[in-house]
């Protein structure tokens, strides 16, 4: 979290995680769109000539001040591909909170679970567990007709209970579960910091 | 990894000085000073047609390639990247293990002398960034989010659309 009160700003890092073609790029390209030009930055994507993601995409996004403090979030997706497992360590680190999203197509149930297990070692590789951090679960491609039950993807994923929501970010013209995914993790966050 | 960067006028106001003399001293375009989680702390010079954001989360996330790169050729580091363009030029190099210095420059100066000057603002920025980095709880920032209802945090993203 990085707070300065010299420019009275408070900025937020949020990390998306999944497996590959999950959504995650889909969840903040629908954010970017949905947020009004002043409220947003420059979307960054590092992509691939196949528009899958290289290294990281960003999207800072800044919300009303807080008591007078300036309140932005910087909106980071890692690659899913499993073999870009170093650059998802390096975008990890400095989170504030984490969107796990899953894939909610049954051919890709053993990719959620292997993503989610590669999350928790780079958490670990910062001294971090999961129980530690701000953390939601997205369960996506509610919209498509070969999906996995939800609550099969619960008991696999979810153990903790943390909270989760049902998704459909390709869908257009409104992204269900992306907005309440993102405000759920901001809550934890800003809350937390209550306790 | 949830670390904590908290930065006080003080603070501010001296890494500020220190880019600015820089940016004198180099001829340079623009100086940036950021963190490797890409926040960035200052940027002095020709900024407003830059979007400051952006170059700082891509400076870090480049730096932070070049780290591992390192790592895995046996360095310990490479510590400074140089980008050259037709008409503008990008020196970075790491000014400590968690910040950045970043000198964007053109036909007025070189590289040997950003590199030069840059070296010397370092040993002044390091003075003053251990300090920030050092700085243990701070009751301030406890106190802004002291208080916020979920009503308060739902009405946040309401204005964004």
């Amino acid at each position: 979290m990085f707070f300065n009160h010299a420019s009275r700003e408070i900025i937020l890092k949020i990390v998306y995680y999944g497996p590959g073609l999950c959504g995650k790029t889909t969840n903040i390209k629908y954010i970017s769109e949905a947020t009004r030009p002043e409220a947003r930055g420059k979307l960054i994507t590092l992509e691939t000539t196949a528009e899958r993601t290289l290294f990281f995409d960003f999207l800072p996004i800044s919300l009303p001040p807080i008591r007078g403090y300036k309140t932005r979030l910087h909106l980071y997706t890692v690659p899913g591909q499993v073999f870009y497992a170093a650059s998802r360590r390096l975008i990890m680190k400095g989170a504030d909170g984490v969107i796990f999203v899953a894939d909610s197509q049954e051919e890709r149930f053993e990719a959620n679970l292997v993503s989610m297990e590669d999350m928790k070692e780079s958490l670990s590789a910062y001294n971090f567990k999961l129980e530690e951090i701000p953390f939601v679960i997205q369960y996506n491609k509610r919209d498509l007709p070969n999906v996995t039950p939800v609550e099969e993807l619960r008991a696999a994923l979810n153990p903790m209970g943390v909270p989760d929501f049902e998704a459909a970010a390709a869908q257009r013209p409104q992204a269900p579960g992306v907005e309440e995914t993102l405000k759920e993790v901001v809550r934890q966050i800003m809350t937390r910091k209550q306790r | 990894m949830r670390g904590r960067t908290v930065i006080y006028e003080e603070d501010q106001r001296q890494l500020q000085a220190i880019c600015e003399q820089l940016g004198r001293e180099a001829v340079a375009r623009a100086v940036f000073l950021l963190d490797k989680n890409g926040q960035i702390l200052v940027a002095s010079g020709e900024t407003a047609s830059i979007d400051v954001t952006s170059l700082a989360s891509l400076v870090a996330g480049t730096s932070s390639a070049t780290s591992s790169l390192a790592r895995l050729l046996g360095e310990e580091e490479f510590t400074m990247q140089f980008h050259q363009g037709l008409r503008d030029s990008l020196f970075i190099s790491m000014v400590s293990d968690e910040h950045i210095l970043t000198v964007l420059f053109d036909h007025r100066s070189t590289l040997g002398l950003i590199r030069l000057r840059a070296k010397r603002a370092s040993h002044a920025l390091v003075e003053v960034l251990e300090a920030v980095t050092n700085r243990s709880e701070d009751p301030q920032e406890e106190n802004i989010f002291d208080g916020l209802t979920d009503e308060d945090i739902e009405s946040l993203f309401g204005s964004r659309l």
